[in-house]
């Protein structure tokens, strides 16, 4: 892999609510870099955190959260100097935030498109706003603006459609011109969070495949949030597994699906019923993620691991490196050089070799 | 990675065993039981605005409770003799020009304020929220029937019907009640058909649909439990409205008749001759303030207490 | 064969009246039959009627046309008392969203209960109770849950919870409407096997109503693909997948995402349109294939449709 240039960096990075019944520790330390270009996966089931970091990268947490620690890094080249910049947006202001970051430099697409756009504007004005507010553009030019980036998210009626309301549109049109509203200000970064999750199936693929689209057009740095693994496949060149706040695996997609090591991503693997499972039981991970409420010691996912050791309610393990690989890393004791060997189930070792083969 | 740094860790000997066998965890744990209510006063009581009020309105309850009761002057008994005296130690709020005391006036005028209010409220129970269950978890034409009433009913002034119906009846306190039975539970309706109209297809409503509940079940089993929520809000913001309505009323004339006494009319009396004794209009116009703006910050935060936004996470 | 047969739907139609002039076809005359202890899957994408034929048969709706046999009643026209009794038992649902379906002011052994009671099953409290915490043992969830309230469970249990509400009342097909949706993959699979197990142990059937063709794969006997309102393929789990033969099905099957990037990269996407059909849905006939795989579409397109 030729190295590539580091847009976003963050560093243990820790995000608690209050809440009435105690302080929720939502993000207890999450390290990830998304290089220019590049596209990343943060996967984990609700409640893991993943929405939470994606949303302190935007800066728009909601008002009974803080960020506890850590740092998050966007390298940026400057307009006029040309110079390059890194500012952390942690310690940025919300106004600076407003003026620098949120829409110039990282955009987000967020799950729901009903709710993600406002029923009472015509969509072409929705599209228009940003730039004009941004970019102080005039109107005609934000208008012709808006109709080439119709085009690119795949509505060829561009002109007639600006004057729709989104109630008029189908779901997969709408988040279409969510994606349009994303790219206007002509973002550095795009965070899409669960993108596809409310839509249909093939509307689902092709809205993946339009990102994907736009991505090589534009060299945008892209980070997916979903709990869909098929969907991870698909589009990320890197994966982070996140669990109870924690990143538990990372590694590049092939290492994360033809290699995993974390006894939490053989559960999420397995528990996928792919085309050819046969057996009369999918495998299931047992018991609910931790209540986040509750002071963890030791490893949160030990009491849901048929593979848990003694070490694990005692220790939070670290990051082993996988050996062999620079870019595999995994947050479990099992990879202890005093750790017993234990392997993968059976059926997701068939399953693997089966993938690894090509075979549906 | 820096952190990979297994020196600061202590190994224990039993530490790279397997666990094996785990505990049953498919029963998994949940939180300990916190009743609903209890969220509700806890919030509830973090308003301070809100707790002022209540307390205000409480200690306007007693005082108009009790007032008449104990003191030694009747608010209609009229004492020519001493007429028109500012406060003082015996007249706390002094006399009017009859010379009847306005300590006792002004209570005994809360009394039919607060009256009023509680009037108000079963009306909207018992008239606009009934009308709205019905209008709309039945639906169809029969919805449309009573939408089309309601909506007539609401299209007339209030304050002609009173004008209408004081040249049947004279003006009296059943009047005012009269009056506000014609008009006040519209809004309460309206917010209880939304409602319900909202929460008529949720899933839960339809699980109960599918099992077989009648219509009498579904009703208050399913919905009223899930909007009393907004009821109470919205009856709360209608007392003082009720209050308002009958002071304004009485102002313009229409209320109470002699000697009954309401805040509504106290103050105008009190404004013939409010150049002259002002105390006799800024009194039962301070209290008529304070009771509204209290069952306001009541209703706020009552509202806030129990809005089910706030409730997830 | 007839015996073996729990639910008929023979050309049930549903429309909606939206105004005076518009009628939505949600759906427009779709026939098929579930088998006892089995269980029928039926894709097709939001606002394909899939919810729709479920809610019409559970009753939530009056059918538009068509005729509903359950265990060979015709529970399609107006009910009586007792034909109401037997339909509001015999078959349960259950629903999509795990926070939406159950009531948020009740106790989840009244929630459970309900049915009981509602139907005089349990002449006691005491009696309904006991029947209620052998259901929550029976879907992995303890006494002690019985007492609490919805919001203090998790999504994943809450759906045990509404697969206890239909269970409760030993019901002989439950429509499953969208039931795993909305839950994580991991939690996904816990529920489709507490379903199977259950399957297994009373021999229920299924009428599993999903967007997610690799879950139906999973579970499910039978399967019918459904587009806008009309079953455009119908057939065994091996022939739908093994054979697809209407465009629609086979951009649904090339759809799924697959958990595995090499395969997943490399996929070409089935494109389907309404107007790549000769003839609309409306004209075209239920044309058999073989075994027991039909397929909605002209003589001549189903021609051509193979050989592709």
């Amino acid at each position: 892999m030729e190295e590539k240039e580091l847009i976003l960096s963050v560093k243990d990075l820790k995000v608690s609510f209050k809440t009435d019944n105690g302080t929720v520790k939502a993000v207890r330390g999450v390290n990830f870099d998304l290089h220019i270009g590049e596209t990343i996966a943060i996967v984990g089931e609700s409640g893991s955190g993943k929405s939470v970091s994606a949303k302190a990268v935007m800066g728009l947490l909601s008002n009974n959260a803080t960020i506890e620690g850590g740092t998050i890094y966007y390298t940026w080249n400057d307009e006029y100097t040309g110079e390059k910049k890194e500012t952390d947006i942690v310690k940025m202001s919300g106004e600076d935030m407003q003026k620098i970051i949120r829409g110039r430099k990282i955009a987000m697409v967020f799950q729901d498109p009903m709710t993600s756009l406002d029923p009472t504007m015509t969509i072409g004005k929705q599209i228009m706003e940003p730039m004009i507010v941004h970019y102080n553009k005039s109107k005609a030019e934000a208008y012709k603006k808006a109709v080439e980036l119709l085009k690119l998210v795949g509505i060829t009626d561009g002109e007639r459609r600006m004057k729709n309301y989104p109630h008029q549109l189908s779901g997969g049109m709408r988040q279409r011109i969510v994606i349009a509203i994303a790219l206007s200000c002509d973002p550095y970064v795009l965070i899409c969070d669960e993108p596809t999750t409310a839509l249909d199936v093939t509307i689902q693929a092709k809205i993946l495949k339009l990102i994907q689209d736009i991505q090589k057009q534009k060299e945008l740095s892209v980070i997916y949030i979903t709990h869909d693994l098929g969907v991870v496949a698909k589009v990320a060149d890197h994966i982070n597994v996140m669990y109870a706040g924690k990143i538990v695996e990372t590694g590049t997609t092939e290492e994360i699906f033809y290699d995993p090591r974390h006894p939490y991503t053989w559960g999420l693997l397995s528990s996928m019923p792919d085309m050819s499972t046969e057996s009369d039981t999918l495998y299931s991970i047992p018991g609910t993620p931790p209540n986040m409420i509750k002071e963890i010691t030791g490893d949160p996912f030990a009491r849901r691991n048929p593979y848990a050791l003694q070490i694990d309610y005692r220790l939070e393990p670290p990051m082993f490196p996988v050996k062999g690989s620079d870019t595999h890393k995994v947050a479990s004791w099992l990879m202890h050089e005093k750790a017993p060997k234990v392997e993968m189930p059976e059926t997701l070792k068939k399953r693997i070799e089966a993938m690894k083969r090509g075979d549906k | 990675m820096e952190d990979y740094e297994l020196k600061d860790f202590e190994f224990n000997e039993n530490d790279f065993e397997l666990v094996g066998e785990q505990v049953d965890i498919t029963k998994d744990e949940v939180e300990p039981f916190h009743p609903g209510w209890k969220d509700v006063v806890k919030r509830f009581c973090k308003n301070k605005g809100a707790v002022a009020g209540l307390i205000c309105i409480l200690l306007i309850v007693c005082l108009s409770i009790f007032v008449p009761m104990v003191s030694s002057y009747k608010f209609d008994a009229i004492d020519t003799a001493s007429a028109n005296i500012e406060p003082n130690g015996a007249h706390l709020f002094g006399t009017d020009e009859y010379g009847r005391d306005l300590f006792v006036r002004c209570w005994q005028g809360t009394r039919i304020s607060l009256f009023i209010a509680v009037v108000a409220v079963l009306i909207d129970v018992l008239i606009g929220m009934v009308y709205g269950l019905v209008s709309g978890f039945f639906g169809g034409i029969l919805d449309g029937i009573l939408q089309r009433f309601q909506e007539i009913m609401n299209s007339i002034p209030t304050l002609v019907i009173l004008t209408i119906l004081l040249t049947v009846m004279k003006s009296s306190l059943f009047t005012v009640i009269v009056a506000l039975m014609f008009t006040e539970w519209i809004a309460m309706s309206r917010i209880t058909r939304a409602q319900v109209l909202k929460v008529k297809e949720e899933e839960y409503v339809l699980a109960s649909r599918t099992l077989g509940s009648s219509s009498f079940r579904l009703i208050f089993r399913e919905i009223v439990p899930n909007i009393y929520g907004q009821l109470i809000i919205m009856s709360m913001m209608t007392i003082p409205n009720a209050i308002f309505y009958e002071a304004y009323l009485a102002f313009v004339g229409l209320g109470l008749a002699v000697p009954q006494a309401s805040l509504g009319t106290l103050i105008n009396d009190g404004f013939n001759s409010i150049l002259v004794y002002p105390y006799m209009m800024i009194i039962p116009a301070i209290i008529l303030a304070i009771l509204m703006l209290s069952f306001n910050l009541c209703g706020d935060g009552l509202r806030d207490a129990l809005d089910p936004t706030m409730k997830e996470r | 064969m007839m015996s073996d047969t729990i639910l008929e739907v023979k050309e049930l139609k549903q429309y909606f009246r939206l105004s005076r002039k518009e009628i939505v076809r949600a759906v427009d005359g779709i026939s098929f039959t579930i088998e006892k202890g089995k269980t029928y899957g039926l894709v097709g994408e939001s606002g394909s009627g899939k919810s729709t034929t479920g809610r019409s048969i559970i009753r939530l709706y009056k059918p538009t046309g068509g005729q509903i046999l359950f265990q060979g009643t015709d529970i399609s026209g107006k009910l009586k008392a007792d034909e109401k009794k037997f339909l509001h038992t015999k078959m349960q649902m259950i629903f999509q969203d795990p926070m939406a379906c159950l009531n948020p002011r009740k106790k989840v052994i009244d929630i459970i209960g309900e049915g009981l009671m509602i139907h005089k099953v349990c002449k006691t409290r005491e009696e309904m109770e006991q029947k209620v915490y052998q259901i929550l043992d029976l879907v992995g969830l303890s006494k002690e849950h019985a007492k609490r309230y919805p919001h203090q469970f998790s999504g994943g249990q809450r759906q045990r919870i509404g697969i206890a509400r239909a269970l409760v009342l030993e019901p002989d097909l439950i429509i499953a409407d969208e039931a795993i949706s909305a839950l994580d993959v991991s939690i996904q699979a816990q529920v489709v096997n507490l379903m199977k197990k259950i399957q297994k142990e009373t021999g229920i059937a299924y009428l599993f109503i999903a967007h997610d063709l690799s879950m139906v794969k999973y579970i499910s006997d039978h399967i019918g693909v459904l587009h806008l309102g009309h079953l455009v393929e119908s057939g065994s789990v091996e022939e739908i997948f093994e054979n697809p033969i209407h465009p629609y099905t086979k951009s649904l099957l090339t759809a799924i995402p697959v958990p595995n990037p090499r395969v997943e990269r490399t996929k070409v996407l089935h494109e389907y349109d309404i107007s790549m059909l000769d003839c609309p849905y409306t004209e075209s006939k239920r044309i058999y294939i073989g075994g027991t795989h039909y397929v909605l579409g002209t003589e001549d397109e189903v021609e051509k449709w193979r050989k592709e």
